[in-house]
C-alpha cells in the first residue's frame, strides 16, 4: 500500500494544479497525470481489468479527444479572469471546501470493518469474474451501453457536419479571384512573404525585414502574433547598423 | 489495508473537481473538471468492490468509463459547434437563454 501514500499526494496537488492551471493545455496534462495514477490504484485494488481500461478508454482515448479539439479550439482558449458575479469564486472555493470537510469526515467517522477481499470473487482470473457477472447479471445494462455508444457516435457526426454553402472554389476561380484583387485594391498575387533568415536566428517565429529595416508583418503566422512569441530583431538591426558606421569596434577587425 | 484512505481520496478529488466547475470559465477545462469528479466517484466504486468482496463495484465503474466516453464524444462536439459560431470556448458568453 506504499502505492497509496505516494499517489495521493501527486493526485490532490496536480488536481488542485489543474483547477488553477491558466492555460487549458496543463490542465489537460494534470489530468494525465490524475489519470494514469488512478489506473495504478485501481490495479493495487485487485481490478487488473479496470486498469487497463483506465489507461486505454481514459488516457488513451478521452484525454487525445480533449487535446484535439483544444487544438482546433485555437490559442485563445485560455481562461478570461473577469468574475461576472461578484464573489462568485470565493463562495464556490468555500462551499467546495465544506463539502469536501464533510465527505471526508463522515467517511472517516464510518467504521467500515476489515475489507473482504476480491480473492475469491478473482478466483478464476479477474477478467473472467467481471464477463460472468456482465454477461448475465448485468446483460441488459450491457446491451443498452451498445446503443447508447451507436447514438453517441451519430450525435457527434450530426454536431461535427458542416453544411457547404457554396461550391468549393476551383483554381482557376481562385486566380482570377487573385488577379481582380491585384487590379482593384493592389494586393500582392503572389505568395507571402517567407520568414527572416539571419546569422542569429532563422526559426519562423523571426520576421522577416523590409528594406528599410521594419520587420514586415506578412512573414510571421497571424497564429504567432497572437500568441505573443513573435521574437524582436529591432535590437540586433541596431546592433548591425552601428557595426556598419564603426566597424572599428569588432576586436581584430582590420578590414 | 483499511478503505478509508482511499474513499478520503476519492472525496477530495471530488471536490476540487467540483470547485473547478464552478470557478473555471472555459468551456474545455469545465469538462475536464466533470471527468475528475467522474474519476473520483469510479476509485470509491473499486474501493467498495474490495470492501464487499464482489465484483458489481467494479462492473459500475466499467459502465461509468463508457457513459463517460459517449458524454466526451457529444459534449465536445457541441462546444467545437458553439465555437464555431461564436468565436469563444467561454461559458459566459453563451448566454442567448437569459434574456
Amino acid at each position: 500500500m506504499i502505492a497509496f501514500w505516494v499517489l495521493a499526494p501527486v493526485m490532490v496537488a496536480c488536481a488542485i494544479a489543474m483547477v488553477m492551471a491558466r492555460k487549458a493545455v496543463h490542465s489537460a496534462l494534470l489530468l494525465a497525470v490524475i489519470m494514469i495514477s488512478l489506473a495504478i490504484l485501481y490495479a493495487a485494488q485487485n481490478a487488473p481489468f479496470l486498469f487497463a481500461v483506465q489507461i486505454i478508454v481514459y488516457t488513451g482515448a478521452v484525454l487525445m479527444l480533449f487535446l484535439f479539439v483544444l487544438m482546433l479550439v485555437g490559442v485563445d482558449s485560455s481562461d478570461s479572469l473577469v468574475e461576472t458575479l461578484r464573489g462568485q469564486r470565493v463562495a464556490a472555493v468555500v462551499v467546495g471546501l465544506l463539502f469536501g470537510v464533510l465527505v471526508a469526515t463522515a467517511v472517516g467517522q464510518t467504521t467500515f470493518g476489515a475489507a473482504v477481499g476480491l480473492q475469491a470473487a478473482n478466483a478464476d482470473g479477474n477478467v473472467n469474474g467481471i464477463a460472468a457477472v456482465l454477461f448475465s447479471k448485468y446483460i441488459f445494462a450491457f446491451e443498452v451501453t451498445s446503443a447508447l455508444l451507436i447514438t453517441a457516435a451519430l450525435g457527434a457526426m450530426v454536431l461535427a457536419h458542416r453544411e457547404r454553402l457554396s461550391p468549393k472554389a476551383t483554381q482557376r476561380e481562385l486566380a482570377v479571384k487573385r488577379m481582380r484583387d491585384y487590379a482593384t485594391t493592389g494586393a500582392h498575387p503572389g505568395p507571402l512573404p517567407n520568414s527572416g533568415t539571419f546569422a542569429r536566428h532563422n526559426s519562423v517565429d523571426t520576421p522577416a525585414l523590409l528594406p528599410d529595416g521594419t520587420p514586415s508583418e506578412l512573414s510571421i503566422s497571424r497564429v504567432m502574433r497572437a500568441r505573443g512569441t513573435v521574437r524582436d530583431v529591432s535590437a540586433d538591426r541596431t546592433l548591425a547598423a552601428e557595426v556598419e558606421d564603426d566597424p572599428g569596434q569588432i576586436e581584430g577587425g582590420d578590414r | 489495508m483499511s478503505v478509508t484512505p482511499f474513499l478520503v481520496l476519492s472525496a477530495i478529488l471530488f471536490s476540487v473537481g467540483a470547485v473547478g466547475v464552478l470557478v473555471r470559465r472555459n468551456a474545455i477545462v469545465v469538462f475536464m473538471c466533470v471527468e475528475l469528479m467522474l474519476n473520483a466517484c469510479n476509485l470509491s466504486f473499486v474501493t467498495f468492490a474490495r470492501q464487499h468482496g464482489n465484483l458489481d463495484g467494479q462492473i459500475a465503474a466499467f459502465f461509468v468509463m463508457v457513459v463517460a466516453a459517449a458524454e466526451v464524444v457529444v459534449g465536445l462536439a457541441i462546444i467545437m459547434t458553439i465555437f464555431r459560431t461564436r468565436r469563444s470556448a467561454s461559458v459566459d458568453d453563451a448566454s442567448l437563454l437569459k434574456y
